[in-house]
């Protein structure tokens, strides 16, 4: 017999969409207040695990078809090409590049190069996450 | 400034990050592990030639200060060993094509190789205690991976005796510099340096020092902590083990080196003393394991014990002969111990056996496999004109200028030990009646695996031979070693 957790689904689809903006809200917040990629990578994997959870691993890719062992290698190249474009520069590896920017709507904003770093990290973190999940879940 | 010295760190990392990709297609994955390993190989060359040019190079993360940033160092030491590590993981990587098996291939093992070297490389490179954590972590977890990659039984028992070991000891690592740290404030090793030298090695920081041995020595096997060592390392396959003898456990060794000649030499009554006589106790460890086995793998993982036991008597002299006869022979242990676990794969592979007792004959059907065993055999043990001599003579050189007259002489007569051991697998699986032969034995398969071994063997003649060509190398090392205002210098005051 099926059991009926249309709550649970109905729910989670709700919970997702606001799991998912916290985790990009503290991805974004982590130079000035506590956050960075490491936690929003955590918290964006969570939000996939509750999809998990509400449905089953078959249905969670194919809404998101993504080869996380893929994301992990995709991370780690956009890490390290930070790192290594100062060496491009002429500049010792890791050195940063920050400046502030006019934007249309969001107005006067510091950019930063280690966020692109933290994009790296957040996508190892969350490739890693799914990776073990997955291959937990998927083994008979 | 100068990013050159990292080439060798950074190239196995990207190559191992494109690795991740297209796992199935083993030509793409083989082509470019070997790109990959031919341009850090190059690169490491360059870094060894510069070094000796222009002495020891660093560069600082991210354009911070000295000892605020994280610095990676590249003196001499260092250059040859990651030299060394490349040319062996080429040579290994190539061997294993044939050997390693399709399944383990098409499953992450050349990523897995490429990131271990990417840790031996860094923990080589790195000027920064935590660091060299970092980096000691990287490497081991990649040898996680490698240890377990293929789930046969006994590399899922023993892998897990592996990581529980290997856990244990990190997080003895992270407390010792804990408490380096809440001693000195700094995690620096250049600065680290300077300020044990102010305060002059007071009781705690040779408790420290101890602690460092215990941690290094667990990852090198010394004497009261090899007891993992020879159970972990018959798990594995060939290639992967060839990989761990010759590159793991001396990272240990070379850290053990690094602190015991950069931190803590103001208390060398007592330090070093203590590394004598544990290096003493571990030589004679390693030779009685190497005789008691009648398993061809054995009897070189016990080798490994005996040369790790050398190479420390060699740092505990604390004089340049000493230190100079430990790098010539600690860069000869790793040549010499990668090609003798290959050849004795050949061996396995062609008799389908680990047991002495069953083999026998080859000489007749594998002649040239036969030589090249007596030649590897010969230069481990330390006959003259082969690679293991010109370290070991130095090393009891150093021992007797020390004063180390007795401890000495048993350095000398654990080479006969050694070469006891290693001339048994000589003599029972190459002379007599022909012993057990496999029965899939492919001639293609085994010209593949022999000629890198071949050419491996050659490099460890070439490096007995030429020891003319390498003595200025290994002097600017020793130097090293033994002054170490040269490296807090560099550090210091050769940055930005």
């Amino acid at each position: 017999m099926k059991t009926n957790d249309v709550i649970l689904q109905f729910t989670a689809k709700i919970v997702f969409f606001m799991i998912f903006f916290y985790a990009v809200h503290i991805f974004f917040a982590g130079h000035y207040t506590p956050g960075g990629g490491f936690v929003g990578g955590l918290v964006t994997a969570s939000a996939i695990v509750l999809l998990i959870i509400a449905f089953d691993i078959k249905t969670v890719q194919s809404i998101i078809p993504i080869n996380y062992i893929y994301l992990v290698a995709v991370g780690l190249i956009i890490a390290g090409a930070t790192a290594a474009f100062s060496m491009i520069m002429g500049k010792p590896f890791f050195t940063h590049y920050f400046d502030y920017f006019n934007l249309p709507i969001l107005g006067k904003t510091s950019l930063h190069t280690a966020a692109l770093f933290d994009l790296g990290v957040y996508l190892v973190v969350v490739g890693v996450t799914m990776t073990i999940i997955q291959t937990i879940g998927e083994d008979e | 400034m100068n990013n050159f010295l990292l080439l060798p760190v950074l190239i196995p990392f990207f190559f191992g990050m494109f690795l991740i990709f297209n796992q199935k297609r083993l030509a793409y994955q083989r082509i470019t592990v070997m790109l990959g390993l031919i341009l850090a190989i190059i690169s490491a060359t360059a870094l060894v030639f510069k070094v000796y040019q222009d002495g020891p190079q660093t560069v600082t993360f991210g354009s911070w200060p000295a000892p605020f940033g994280i610095t990676m160092v590249s003196d001499m030491v260092s250059a040859l060993l990651v030299l060394t590590t490349l040319v062996l993981a080429f040579f290994i990587v190539w061997y294993g094509f044939e050997s390693i098996g399709k399944e383990r291939e098409r499953f992450f093992y050349y990523p897995g190789v490429m990131f271990i070297i990417t840790g031996v490389n860094g923990a080589f490179t790195t000027g920064d205690i935590f660091n060299l954590f970092v980096f000691f972590e990287v490497l081991l977890m990649a040898s996680y991976l490698l240890i377990v990659l293929g789930g046969e039984k006994a590399q899922l028992r023993e892998s897990i005796k592996y990581i529980l070991v290997n856990v244990l000891s990190s997080a003895f690592f992270v407390i010792t510099v804990a408490f380096l740290y809440s001693v000195v404030g700094t995690l620096s090793m250049a600065d680290i340096s300077l300020k044990i030298a102010e305060i002059n090695q007071p009781g705690i920081i040779t408790v420290i020092a101890v602690m460092f041995l215990m941690v290094f020595g667990m990852k090198a096997a010394i004497f009261p902590l090899y007891f993992w060592l020879p159970s972990a390392y018959s798990a594995p396959p060939i290639p992967v083990l060839a990989l761990f003898g010759a590159l793991l456990t001396k990272v240990g060794v070379y850290a053990i080196m690094r602190t015991y000649t950069l931190f803590f030499t103001h208390d060398l009554a007592y330090t070093h003393e203590l590394l004598l006589i544990l290096s003493i106790v571990t030589i004679i460890a390693g030779c009685i394991g190497a005789l008691a086995h009648f398993d061809v793998k054995q009897i070189i993982i016990y080798n490994i014990v005996i040369a790790v036991g050398v190479i420390l008597f060699g740092v505990a002299q604390m004089n340049q002969i000493g230190l100079e006869g430990a790098m010539f022979y600690l860069v000869h242990d790793m040549i010499i111990k990668a090609a003798l676990f290959m050849l004795v794969g050949i061996v396995i592979y062609v008799t389908g056996t680990t047991n002495l007792r069953k083999m026998g004959g080859l000489m007749k059907t594998y002649p040239a496999l036969g030589w090249f065993y007596l030649i590897a055999a010969f230069g481990l043990a330390g006959v003259p004109p082969l690679s293991g001599f010109v370290g070991k003579l130095l090393i009891v050189q150093g021992g007797f200028q020390a004063g180390n007259i007795w401890t000495s002489i048993l350095i000398l007569a654990s080479s006969l030990v050694v070469l006891l051991s290693v001339m048994r697998i000589f003599i029972y699986a190459f002379w007599g009646e022909q012993g057990q032969v496999s029965k899939q034995v492919n001639k293609t398969v085994y010209h593949r695996m022999f000629f890198p071994t071949m050419l491996l063997v050659l490099v460890s003649i070439f490096y007995g031979v030429g020891t003319e060509w390498i003595t200025p190398l290994m002097e600017e090392a020793a130097k090293i070693l033994v002054e170490p205002s040269i490296y807090t210098d560099a550090v210091m005051k050769g940055g930005n």
